[in-house]
Protein backbone atom coordinates (compact mmCIF):
# COMPACT_ATOMS: atom_id res chain seq x y z
CA UNK A 1 0.00 0.00 0.00
CA UNK A 2 1.70 2.99 -1.07
CA UNK A 3 1.54 6.49 0.89
CA UNK A 4 1.64 9.90 0.51
CA UNK A 5 5.12 12.11 1.31
CA UNK A 6 5.28 16.18 1.34
CA UNK A 7 8.69 16.58 -0.22
CA UNK A 8 10.70 19.87 -0.25
CA UNK A 9 13.71 20.41 -2.49
CA UNK A 10 16.01 22.84 -1.86
CA UNK A 11 18.47 23.85 -4.14
CA UNK A 12 21.51 25.64 -3.98
CA UNK A 13 24.51 27.06 -5.08
CA UNK A 14 27.48 25.18 -4.34
CA UNK A 15 29.84 26.99 -2.06
CA UNK A 16 32.37 28.86 -3.85
CA UNK A 17 30.23 29.06 -6.56
CA UNK A 18 29.62 33.13 -6.79
CA UNK A 19 26.07 34.14 -6.57
CA UNK A 20 25.80 37.80 -8.37
CA UNK A 21 22.07 37.65 -7.33
CA UNK A 22 22.86 36.98 -3.83
CA UNK A 23 25.33 39.84 -3.83
CA UNK A 24 22.96 42.42 -5.61
CA UNK A 25 20.77 41.73 -2.80
CA UNK A 26 23.41 41.64 0.00
CA UNK A 27 24.34 45.39 -1.25
CA UNK A 28 20.83 46.88 -1.20
CA UNK A 29 20.04 45.38 2.25
CA UNK A 30 22.21 48.59 4.13
CA UNK A 31 20.01 51.01 1.70
CA UNK A 32 16.88 49.94 3.49
CA UNK A 33 18.83 50.00 6.62
CA UNK A 34 19.22 46.14 7.17
CA UNK A 35 22.82 46.43 8.14
CA UNK A 36 24.76 43.50 9.80
CA UNK A 37 23.36 40.83 6.63
CA UNK A 38 25.90 38.42 5.02
CA UNK A 39 25.73 35.10 3.31
CA UNK A 40 23.17 36.15 1.49
CA UNK A 41 22.54 33.10 -1.12
CA UNK A 42 19.41 32.78 -3.44
CA UNK A 43 18.69 29.18 -4.56
CA UNK A 44 14.92 27.42 -4.95
CA UNK A 45 12.60 25.58 -3.73
CA UNK A 46 10.50 22.32 -5.09
CA UNK A 47 7.75 21.28 -3.57
CA UNK A 48 5.48 18.24 -4.39
CA UNK A 49 4.09 14.98 -3.47
CA UNK A 50 5.43 11.93 -3.70
CA UNK A 51 3.24 8.09 -3.65
CA UNK A 52 5.80 5.50 -1.97
CA UNK A 53 5.45 2.35 0.04
CA UNK A 54 7.41 3.84 2.94
CA UNK A 55 9.74 6.98 3.87
CA UNK A 56 12.94 5.52 2.86
CA UNK A 57 11.51 4.50 -0.43
CA UNK A 58 10.35 8.01 -0.72
CA UNK A 59 13.64 9.52 -0.15
CA UNK A 60 15.92 7.44 -2.41
CA UNK A 61 13.26 8.44 -5.45
CA UNK A 62 13.67 12.20 -4.63
CA UNK A 63 17.41 12.02 -4.44
CA UNK A 64 17.91 9.98 -8.03
CA UNK A 65 15.33 12.77 -9.28
CA UNK A 66 17.86 15.27 -7.76
CA UNK A 67 20.77 14.09 -9.35
CA UNK A 68 19.11 13.39 -12.79
CA UNK A 69 16.68 16.49 -13.28
CA UNK A 70 16.26 18.46 -10.10
CA UNK A 71 19.40 20.18 -9.54
CA UNK A 72 22.87 20.03 -11.05
CA UNK A 73 25.84 18.97 -9.02
CA UNK A 74 28.20 20.99 -11.27
CA UNK A 75 26.76 23.66 -9.70
CA UNK A 76 23.96 23.12 -7.18
CA UNK A 77 23.53 21.41 -3.68
CA UNK A 78 20.32 19.81 -2.75
CA UNK A 79 18.59 19.13 0.51
CA UNK A 80 15.65 17.27 1.14
CA UNK A 81 13.50 17.77 3.19
CA UNK A 82 10.45 14.54 3.62
CA UNK A 83 7.45 13.90 5.83
CA UNK A 84 4.27 12.50 5.48
CA UNK A 85 1.13 13.89 3.54
CA UNK A 86 -1.29 15.10 6.47
CA UNK B 1 29.16 15.75 -51.84
CA UNK B 2 27.45 17.82 -50.28
CA UNK B 3 27.74 18.04 -46.67
CA UNK B 4 24.41 17.71 -44.75
CA UNK B 5 23.84 19.49 -41.25
CA UNK B 6 20.75 18.87 -39.14
CA UNK B 7 19.53 21.78 -37.00
CA UNK B 8 18.08 20.42 -33.93
CA UNK B 9 14.90 22.68 -32.95
CA UNK B 10 13.62 22.56 -29.59
CA UNK B 11 10.46 24.46 -28.31
CA UNK B 12 12.11 27.43 -27.86
CA UNK B 13 14.48 27.63 -30.68
CA UNK B 14 15.32 30.76 -32.03
CA UNK B 15 18.45 30.39 -34.27
CA UNK B 16 18.18 27.67 -36.30
CA UNK B 17 17.02 29.52 -39.33
CA UNK B 18 20.15 31.53 -39.27
CA UNK B 19 22.22 28.19 -38.36
CA UNK B 20 20.54 26.45 -41.39
CA UNK B 21 21.22 30.17 -43.81
CA UNK B 22 24.77 30.41 -42.60
CA UNK B 23 25.72 27.03 -43.55
CA UNK B 24 24.16 26.75 -46.75
CA UNK B 25 25.88 29.79 -47.62
CA UNK B 26 29.33 27.85 -46.37
CA UNK B 27 28.24 25.56 -49.22
CA UNK B 28 27.00 23.13 -46.74
CA UNK B 29 23.05 22.16 -46.79
CA UNK B 30 21.43 22.83 -43.76
CA UNK B 31 17.45 21.24 -42.48
CA UNK B 32 16.02 21.37 -39.69
CA UNK B 33 15.47 17.88 -37.57
CA UNK B 34 12.60 18.05 -34.66
CA UNK B 35 13.50 17.20 -31.08
CA UNK B 36 11.11 14.61 -30.57
CA UNK B 37 12.85 12.65 -33.55
CA UNK B 38 14.32 9.20 -32.57
CA UNK B 39 16.67 9.51 -35.59
CA UNK B 40 18.78 12.02 -37.25
CA UNK B 41 18.36 10.45 -40.59
CA UNK B 42 21.54 10.68 -42.61
CA UNK B 43 22.97 13.88 -41.56
CA UNK B 44 26.87 14.42 -41.05
CA UNK B 45 26.62 16.47 -38.61
CA UNK B 46 24.37 17.78 -36.18
CA UNK B 47 23.90 21.72 -34.60
CA UNK B 48 22.29 22.54 -31.64
CA UNK B 49 20.97 26.21 -32.21
CA UNK B 50 21.03 28.76 -29.69
CA UNK B 51 17.49 29.61 -27.92
CA UNK B 52 16.15 28.91 -25.10
CA UNK B 53 15.14 25.29 -25.59
CA UNK B 54 11.83 23.91 -22.94
CA UNK B 55 11.65 28.02 -21.71
CA UNK B 56 14.73 27.20 -20.06
CA UNK B 57 12.57 26.19 -17.38
CA UNK B 58 14.61 24.66 -14.38
CA UNK B 59 17.81 25.34 -15.94
CA UNK B 60 19.01 25.95 -19.11
CA UNK B 61 18.92 22.97 -21.37
CA UNK B 62 17.93 20.85 -18.17
CA UNK B 63 14.47 19.90 -20.05
CA UNK B 64 15.89 19.83 -23.37
CA UNK B 65 18.48 17.33 -22.70
CA UNK B 66 15.92 14.49 -22.26
CA UNK B 67 14.13 15.63 -25.39
CA UNK B 68 13.77 12.33 -27.54
CA UNK B 69 16.05 13.41 -30.28
CA UNK B 70 18.77 13.60 -27.87
CA UNK B 71 19.74 9.97 -27.15
CA UNK B 72 20.43 9.73 -31.24
CA UNK B 73 22.42 13.02 -30.71
CA UNK B 74 24.58 11.19 -28.30
CA UNK B 75 25.08 7.93 -30.20
CA UNK B 76 26.32 10.06 -33.46
CA UNK B 77 28.60 11.98 -30.99
CA UNK B 78 30.32 8.70 -29.98
CA UNK B 79 30.82 7.56 -33.13
CA UNK B 80 32.32 10.42 -33.37
CA UNK B 81 30.00 12.85 -35.91
CA UNK B 82 30.72 16.26 -35.46
CA UNK B 83 28.22 17.80 -33.06
CA UNK B 84 28.48 21.59 -32.11
CA UNK B 85 26.20 23.15 -29.75
CA UNK B 86 25.71 26.93 -29.76
CA UNK B 87 24.90 29.31 -27.27
CA UNK B 88 21.38 27.46 -25.58
CA UNK B 89 23.09 24.84 -27.67
CA UNK B 90 26.24 24.69 -25.69
CA UNK B 91 24.23 24.83 -22.50
CA UNK B 92 22.65 21.28 -23.67
CA UNK B 93 25.75 19.54 -23.98
CA UNK B 94 26.55 20.51 -20.87
CA UNK B 95 23.35 19.02 -19.09
CA UNK B 96 23.37 16.32 -21.61
CA UNK B 97 26.93 15.38 -20.23
CA UNK B 98 28.85 14.99 -23.36
CA UNK B 99 30.60 18.19 -22.80
CA UNK B 100 32.02 18.99 -18.84
CA UNK B 101 30.92 22.11 -16.35
CA UNK B 102 27.85 23.97 -16.21
CA UNK B 103 26.79 27.49 -17.91
CA UNK B 104 25.72 29.48 -15.14
CA UNK B 105 24.26 33.42 -14.85
CA UNK B 106 26.30 36.19 -16.26
CA UNK B 107 28.73 37.69 -13.55
CA UNK B 108 26.93 40.97 -14.00
CA UNK B 109 23.52 40.19 -13.81
CA UNK B 110 23.01 41.43 -17.75
CA UNK B 111 21.55 39.71 -20.52
CA UNK B 112 24.37 40.13 -22.78
CA UNK B 113 24.02 41.06 -26.70
CA UNK B 114 26.95 42.75 -27.96
CA UNK B 115 30.14 41.38 -30.29
CA UNK B 116 33.02 39.73 -28.49
CA UNK B 117 36.70 39.18 -29.78
CA UNK B 118 37.75 35.47 -29.22
CA UNK B 119 40.99 33.83 -29.36
CA UNK B 120 41.57 30.57 -31.00
CA UNK B 121 43.04 28.23 -28.49
CA UNK B 122 42.81 24.80 -30.47
CA UNK B 123 42.23 23.94 -33.80
CA UNK B 124 41.62 20.38 -33.08
CA UNK B 125 38.21 20.44 -32.69
CA UNK B 126 35.37 20.50 -36.16
CA UNK B 127 35.00 24.78 -35.65
CA UNK B 128 38.48 25.64 -35.65
CA UNK B 129 40.24 23.42 -37.56
CA UNK B 130 40.58 25.94 -40.48
CA UNK B 131 42.14 28.54 -38.10
CA UNK B 132 45.39 28.92 -36.27
CA UNK B 133 45.69 29.12 -32.66
CA UNK B 134 46.20 32.98 -31.54
CA UNK B 135 43.52 34.14 -34.55
CA UNK B 136 41.32 36.67 -33.03
CA UNK B 137 37.54 36.15 -34.00
CA UNK B 138 34.84 38.86 -34.15
CA UNK B 139 31.89 36.71 -33.34
CA UNK B 140 28.71 38.31 -31.47
CA UNK B 141 27.23 36.46 -28.32
CA UNK B 142 23.79 36.94 -26.44
CA UNK B 143 22.96 35.19 -23.71
CA UNK B 144 22.12 35.82 -19.91
CA UNK B 145 23.33 32.44 -18.48
CA UNK B 146 27.28 32.66 -20.10
CA UNK B 147 29.64 32.37 -17.55
CA UNK B 148 31.05 28.97 -17.76
CA UNK B 149 31.54 26.86 -14.34
CA UNK B 150 33.13 23.74 -13.53
CA UNK B 151 35.59 22.52 -10.64
CA UNK B 152 39.41 23.16 -10.55
CA UNK B 153 39.62 18.98 -11.53
CA UNK B 154 37.64 19.71 -14.19
CA UNK B 155 39.68 23.14 -15.59
CA UNK B 156 43.37 21.00 -15.10
CA UNK B 157 41.81 18.48 -17.03
CA UNK B 158 40.81 20.18 -19.63
CA UNK B 159 44.02 22.68 -19.72
CA UNK B 160 46.41 19.41 -19.95
CA UNK B 161 44.27 18.20 -22.45
CA UNK B 162 43.78 21.57 -25.17
CA UNK B 163 40.59 21.12 -24.67
CA UNK B 164 39.63 24.84 -24.26
CA UNK B 165 38.57 25.97 -28.13
CA UNK B 166 38.06 29.57 -27.62
CA UNK B 167 38.28 31.66 -25.07
CA UNK B 168 36.91 36.35 -24.43
CA UNK B 169 39.76 38.62 -25.30
CA UNK B 170 38.02 40.76 -22.53
CA UNK B 171 36.26 38.66 -20.41
CA UNK B 172 32.25 39.99 -20.65
CA UNK B 173 30.49 37.28 -17.94
CA UNK B 174 33.09 35.86 -15.54
CA UNK B 175 33.40 32.68 -17.26
CA UNK B 176 35.84 30.74 -15.73
CA UNK B 177 39.22 31.13 -17.40
CA UNK B 178 37.83 33.45 -19.97
CA UNK B 179 36.38 30.07 -21.97
CA UNK B 180 33.96 31.13 -24.75
CA UNK B 181 33.95 27.44 -25.72
CA UNK B 182 35.08 23.76 -25.44
CA UNK B 183 35.56 20.82 -27.03
CA UNK B 184 35.75 16.70 -26.02
CA UNK B 185 38.61 14.69 -26.77
CA UNK B 186 37.95 13.74 -29.68
CA UNK B 187 37.14 17.06 -30.98
CA UNK B 188 33.88 15.90 -32.86
CA UNK B 189 32.28 17.83 -29.94
CA UNK B 190 32.32 21.35 -29.35
CA UNK B 191 30.33 23.96 -27.40
CA UNK B 192 30.88 27.61 -27.10
CA UNK B 193 28.48 30.49 -26.04
CA UNK B 194 29.47 33.15 -29.22
CA UNK B 195 27.25 32.53 -32.51
CA UNK B 196 29.16 31.88 -35.64
CA UNK B 197 25.90 32.07 -37.24
CA UNK B 198 25.51 35.49 -36.64
CA UNK B 199 29.53 36.55 -37.94
CA UNK B 200 28.90 34.89 -41.41
CA UNK B 201 27.67 37.36 -43.72
CA UNK B 202 29.73 40.66 -44.64
CA UNK B 203 26.40 42.59 -44.08
CA UNK B 204 26.44 41.58 -40.25
CA UNK B 205 29.82 43.03 -39.58
CA UNK B 206 32.16 39.96 -39.65
CA UNK B 207 32.33 36.89 -41.63
CA UNK B 208 34.59 35.12 -38.71
CA UNK B 209 31.73 32.64 -37.63
CA UNK B 210 31.87 31.34 -41.22
CA UNK B 211 35.27 30.22 -40.97
CA UNK B 212 34.32 28.15 -38.18
CA UNK B 213 31.12 26.76 -39.63
CA UNK B 214 33.63 25.91 -43.10
CA UNK B 215 35.32 23.92 -40.60
CA UNK B 216 32.35 22.15 -39.71
CA UNK B 217 31.18 20.88 -42.82
CA UNK B 218 34.62 20.33 -44.00
CA UNK B 219 34.15 16.88 -43.10
CA UNK B 220 36.11 13.68 -44.96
Amino acid sequence: MSKGFVVIVEVSLREGIADPEGLTIERALPALGFNGVSDVRVGKSLRFVVEAPDESEARRQVESMCERFLANPVIEDVEITLGPLT
Amino acid sequence: MTTRVGVVVFPGSNCEHDVVEAVDAVGGSGELLWHKDNSLGDVDAVVLPGGFAHGDYLRTGAMARFSPIMDAVTRFAQDGGPVVGICNGFQILTEAKLLPGALYKNQGLKFLCQPAVLRVESTASVLTRRLKVGDELDVPINHFEGNYVCSEETLAVLRENDLIVLTYQDNPNGATADIAGIRNGNGNVVGLMPHPERAANPLLGSTDGAQMLKGLIDIG
